[in-house]
């Protein structure tokens, strides 16, 4: 029982973590029919921007809420940039032009980072977020040590807590907010949101924006939690994630929720009971299995295109 | 026996009944129109008759070579296609970067008596599918007057030899039943004429039933021998052009309520 | 078929023929007689290699516009298939036909679910399952020397014989490959099926409307496609005569991509010609060899943006025109009066 909890417990972190990254994913697809590649190195972009802040500043409280602050921005920033030169131009053209270039973007992000001197193609130790900056949730896991009797790090609670919060807020922005309910309408149908005066422009950039920022504060809390970075570490990731978004239903934010932790929990019981050889093997194979069960994910449903 | 028999077909989308209780016999070599206002769910009619859509409930069934009958409901397009019915686009779907005569040879491909071993070794087989698929293709070029561009890649020819195309192609599957959307949509009344004696020439020469969809009424009310009128997605009306012009149900759809009685 | 016709194909096989003779024999002199140094002979056989690989890679993307992301895996399956069954005794040809038929097996299974459905998954599943195999292959250690490597691959060679003749003997059979591989895509795409193949590139809809069974058209590419990588795999390892996991890895596939994209993804001549190019570029100027990962994806952006045809669009290069007069006729008159206006003005 123990060793099931400690899995579970492991596999709702990792899983939110997924889900993060998952939601970048649904909702630029939703948004323009894009599976952007690039989307798992923003967890890497934003990890190192992480890093640099909390090297340089020391760890404690004020300089975590930064990392997170300047993760986020510098990667929502990043994402317009991106989306503006790379894939705007690409709006009207075939959908497998828009996927190379995507893959190109990747590729690009990763090697570049690569090259910069000041990330460099060795892998570097994440600072680890000492017990002052964890303050509450030291708390919180004695607390709950102290309930049941079971054992929750804190850094794991950390994961579990921001993760729901970003996901939390995320929920009212898009369901709530004037901007959600544009960004709803594009998704559903651009032409139309566009003929009733919403300027798509705006909104695809907020939409790659937040997708980002999402991304980047799981690849700070995926940092914590694994402490070594280096260029490529998105790429695992952003995969488990592509799948966790088409396991929930492509283009559904909640959809993308529940296939992170459904993926994370799975990895985790995978690599506990069984072997973690087989994790990435397992994961893939509920991509193959969805594709054949049911192909718009446990949420979605079919469209038809008119013909 | 109708060549094709359908009965009470329906389909609903997402809470919207797009098409109720359609039903139709059509008569080996019968020309039949299929009319009515904007969004009543013509299209849908059609995606539904060739499989791209599937119904929810309702019939079809196709006469089939030894005179006994095949439902069509579930089948794949393509299946659809090779058991003898193929149909034109409202928005032209050619095939843009292929020429004239190679979008007329796809249709002529289900069938081809070699496979892809045989093409890549380029066996005698193949030299002589070849052939005749040159052959019938260029027939039919030749029927719809555009055996003269059959080099050209077809997305440069003109409007209205675009749509003529489309027919060509069609013919190629050697179809029992010819389904065409809005065949003169865009095109000038000496055109219209034109494809109006060119429909009637088809399905004398080749002994083919056609289902047509226009909006063009001179076009509809020469060549079609009945008509079917759909108004929301029911068919309100069925009967010849003479019928169907008077009959009150169908004025009131196009137009709205009558003009005159009490104003 | 008219005496015209027939004429006219007649002409275009002995051009062709004639066209591929006499430059393999300069080559095999080149090569036979240390002219073309053995690092040389390979760069050569590498790139041919890698055509084979892309012929299938532009059949299944340019031709149905289906991305593929995993052809490395396929290939590593041939490779390591043909290694295997090599060092267990058997003949060259029969390990290699054993192995890409594995590939080809393998890439069936993979179609049947991921090709029914619209969409771009199958990218992300043979991206996925490139990198299980590569991690199968890792783990499978007593089998295939896992993360260290395969080494000592038998190879083509005879015992008797110089290195320069060795290594011809490897070019030209590795060359005989190509050819095939490039007339059966070649007579594919001219015949009834590539009519079919190109239609469902073009429209799919419209395509199924006309009685083509889309789903099967896209298995047959994909599985003839990844035989293909099986294929080009085998001939990689008796060529290098050593294989690790990392060879066949997500970047490798993008190698292909890259030369499929930049070639032209309708043109068989462009995927021919830019595997040449790039694979010569790549060895001879340093700095594409070690920045290449950072100028190859700024390039492909680029190329998706401004020039998503490629170099040649869906141009073909035909060896018949080349050799005629009215082609020599035609461009020279084209350069000479560029010339010209230069001049006068």
């Amino acid at each position: 029982m123990e060793t099931f909890l400690k899995l579970l417990i492991i596999g709702l972190t990792v899983g939110s973590i997924y889900a993060l990254i998952a939601l970048g994913y649904t909702m630029v697809y939703g948004i323009v029919k894009l599976i952007n590649f690039a989307h798992g190195d923003f967890l890497m972009l934003g990890a190192y921007a992480g890093f640099f802040v909390l090297s340089h500043m020391g760890v404690n409280l004020g300089s975590t809420l930064l990392a997170f602050a300047v993760a986020m921005v510098l990667c929502a920033i990043l994402g317009v940039i991106i989306e503006k030169i790379c894939y705007k131009p690409l709006r009207k053209a075939p959908r497998l032009n828009a996927l190379i270039t995507a893959i190109g973007v990747s590729m690009l992000l990763e090697n570049g980072s690569k090259t910069l001197p000041f990330i460099g193609p060795n892998p570097r130790s994440y600072p680890q977020l000492n017990d002052q900056t964890l303050y509450l949730f030291k708390v919180l896991s004695d607390g709950i040590l102290k309930a049941t009797g079971f054992y929750i790090a804190p850094v794991q609670l950390l994961v579990l807590v921001v993760a729901l919060a970003l996901m939390l807020i995320l929920n009212y922005v898009v369901n709530y907010t004037r901007v959600g309910k544009a960004m709803r309408a594009v998704s559903f149908d651009m032409d139309a949101a566009s003929l009733m005066g919403i300027h798509i422009d705006t909104i695809i950039s907020i939409t790659f924006a937040i997708g980002a920022a999402l991304g980047a504060a799981a690849g700070i809390l995926y940092a914590v939690s694994f402490p070594q970075i280096n260029p490529y570490m998105g790429i695992m990731p952003g995969l488990k994630a592509f799948i966790a978004a088409v396991l929930g239903g492509i283009g559904i934010i909640p959809g993308a929720m529940i296939g992170g932790v459904v993926i994370g929990v799975v990895e985790s019981f995978t690599k506990g009971y069984i072997s973690s050889l087989w994790a990435d093997g397992i994961v893939f194979a509920i991509l193959i299995i969805i594709l054949m069960a049911r192909p718009g994910g446990i949420l979605g449903k079919v469209t038809r295109e008119k013909v | 026996m109708p060549v094709l028999d359908v009965k009470d077909l329906s389909v609903t989308f997402g809470g919207l009944k797009a098409v109720n209780q359609f039903s139709l016999d059509m008569p080996k070599g019968g020309l039949i129109g299929l009319i009515g206002p904007n969004g009543a769910g013509k299209t849908t009619v059609f995606n539904l008759l060739t499989g791209v859509y599937k119904p929810n409930s309702g019939t079809m069934e196709l006469e089939a070579e030894n005179g006994q009958t095949v439902s069509l409901i579930g089948s794949e397009p393509w299946k659809i296609a090779r058991l003898g019915m193929t149909r034109t686009f409202q928005n032209i779907r050619l095939f843009k970067r292929m020429t004239v005569l190679d979008n007329v040879k796809v249709s002529i491909h289900p069938g081809v008596k070699y496979n892809p071993f045989q093409a890549m070794l380029r066996l005698p087989v193949y030299r002589r599918e070849e052939e005749r698929i040159d052959q019938q293709a260029m027939e039919l070029l030749e029927l719809l007057g555009l055996q003269d561009k059959a080099e050209e890649m077809a997305a440069s020819l003109p409007y209205g030899e675009q749509r003529k195309l489309e027919i060509a192609r069609a013919l190629g599957a050697r179809p029992k039943i010819l389904l065409l959307d809005e065949p003169a949509a865009g095109m000038n009344p000496q055109e219209t004429k034109e494809l109006t004696s060119l429909i009637r020439t088809i399905r004398d020469k080749l002994d083919i039933t056609i289902l047509l969809i226009e909006h063009d009424m001179s076009l509809v009310m020469s060549i079609c021998e009945r008509l079917l009128v759909l108004d929301y997605g029911t068919l309100i009306a069925d009967g010849s052009p003479e019928e169907i012009r008077t009959n009150p149900q169908v004025i009131k759809a196009y137009l709205g309520e009558e003009v005159g009685g009490s104003c | 078929m008219n005496k015209q016709t027939k004429s006219k194909l007649l002409h275009a096989f002995w051009v062709q023929t004639i066209f591929i003779v006499v430059v393999y024999s300069v080559l095999s002199v080149l090569i036979g007689t240390g002219i073309f140094s053995k690092y040389t002979a390979s760069i050569l056989t590498t790139s041919s290699i890698y055509v084979i690989v892309a012929l299938g890679l532009n059949l299944m993307t340019g031709m149905t516009g289906q991305l593929v992301l995993g052809h490395a895996g396929f290939m590593s399956i041939g490779a390591y298939g043909t290694a295997i069954l090599l060092k267990a005794g058997l003949p060259m040809l029969l390990s290699m036909l054993l192995s890409a038929s594995l590939a080809g097996l393998v890439g069936l299974l993979i179609g049947i679910p991921t090709l029914r459905l619209r969409g771009d998954y199958l990218a992300i599943v043979t991206l996925g399952f490139g990198e299980i195999i590569r991690v199968v292959i890792m783990n499978l250690e007593k089998l295939t020397g896992g993360a260290a490597g395969l080494m000592n691959i038998p190879g083509l060679s005879i015992k008797t014989a110089s290195t320069e003749i060795n290594t011809l003997l490897t070019f030209l059979w590795v060359s005989i490959f190509m050819i095939l591989s490039i007339l059966a895509v070649v007579h594919l795409l001219i015949s009834s099926h590539g009519r079919a193949i190109l239609s469902v590139r073009d429209d799919e809809i419209a395509s199924e409307a006309m009685g083509i069974n889309i789903f099967y058209t896209k298995l047959y590419v994909f599985v003839f496609s990844t035989f293909l990588a099986g294929i080009a795999g085998g001939l990689f390892a008796t060529h290098y005569r050593y294989l690790n996991p990392d060879m066949f890895n997500y970047l490798k596939s993008v190698d292909f991509l890259i030369i499929v994209v930049f070639g032209g993804m309708g043109s068989i001549t462009g995927t021919v010609a830019a595997s040449f190019v790039l694979t010569i570029l790549q060895e001879q100027l340093r700095f594409m060899k070690d920045y290449r990962l950072v100028i190859y994806p700024i390039l492909l952006i680029m190329m998706m943006i401004f020039r998503p045809q490629g170099m040649l669009g869906t141009k073909e290069l035909r060896l018949t025109r080349v050799f005629s007069r009215k082609w020599w006729r035609k461009n020279l008159a084209r350069l000479k009066k560029g010339g010209r206006g230069n001049a006068s003005a």
